[in-house]
């Protein structure tokens, strides 16, 4: 289990919600700051890791909890 | 910036106004924008009224011949049967554009995709640029204040200027 400072819920959002409610979260936390999202979108699994190394924040960690698809990013410092 | 130190861009030409082509430019524009990458957007022919305050967008079963549809209710299994519409029905029956557009919505809604509307809001907060052609304003008699605010007005060389150092160009 990593620590993390922010959670964002995308429960329910299809594509590409998730990854735009990820971008603008992220931009409002601080460089180093780990954000914690959550996402019932199957897709989000290779959007996610897709999206953190284009822009180039790090995926420290992804799982699954039940029916849900956990993300840990790292912002780019 | 990315990681690679270079600012990608992208440019897109949207140029139909039906509700399912309404989709893609605004899904690839907004994700694109969320990655870090310059957009811009033009807007012509049918594709230019996405640009106005409210989008009235319908779904048209003309040029879709193998469109299935889908019903928003029901059991789960009923809901994932394709439904084949005979085009002498699709074509045909009064008020088919209206329920298929209804249908559509319904079903959008309920997988949890956002609306056109929020996809074209999340653009223009991630800063998008969105370019309405001239020539298809005057020739269908659209006027300037009929668009969202930040709408700028330009003609083809106003949008293949950016289009020639784009990394992607997609004609949509």
């Amino acid at each position: 289990m990593t620590d993390y400072n922010e959670e964002l819920d995308c429960s329910g959002m299809n594509c590409p919600m998730p990854i735009l409610k990820t971008k603008m979260k992220i931009d409002t936390m601080k460089d180093g700051e780990v954000l914690r999202v959550i996402a019932t979108d199957p897709g989000a699994c290779s959007d996610m890791p897709a999206w953190s190394s284009r822009v180039g924040h790090e995926l420290v960690e992804s799982c699954e909890e039940g029916d849900k698809f956990v993300f840990y990013i790292r912002k780019d410092e | 910036m990315n990681k690679m130190g270079e600012r990608k861009s992208m440019a897109i030409i949207a140029s139909k106004g039906t509700l399912d082509w309404a989709y893609p430019p605004f899904i690839l524009a907004s994700t694109a924008a969320a990655m870090d990458m310059n957009v811009k957007m033009f807007f012509t022919f049918y594709g230019l009224p996405l640009l106005k305050k409210k989008i009235k967008a319908k779904v048209s079963p003309a040029g879709n011949p193998a469109m299935p549809m889908k019903m928003p209710f029901g059991p789960k299994a009923f809901q994932g049967l394709n439904w084949p519409i005979p085009n002498v029905v699709s074509n045909n029956v009064p008020g088919f554009e209206t329920v298929a557009t209804g249908l559509m919505k319904k079903t959008f809604k309920n997988k949890g995709v956002a609306t056109v509307t929020e996809l074209r809001d999340m653009c223009e907060q991630l800063g998008v640029e969105m370019i309405g052609c001239q020539m298809t304003m005057d020739v269908f008699g659209f006027e300037r204040d009929e668009f969202i605010d930040g709408v700028n007005i330009g003609g083809a060389a106003t949008f293949l200027e950016f289009a020639a150092e784009a990394d992607i160009q997609l004609f949509i």
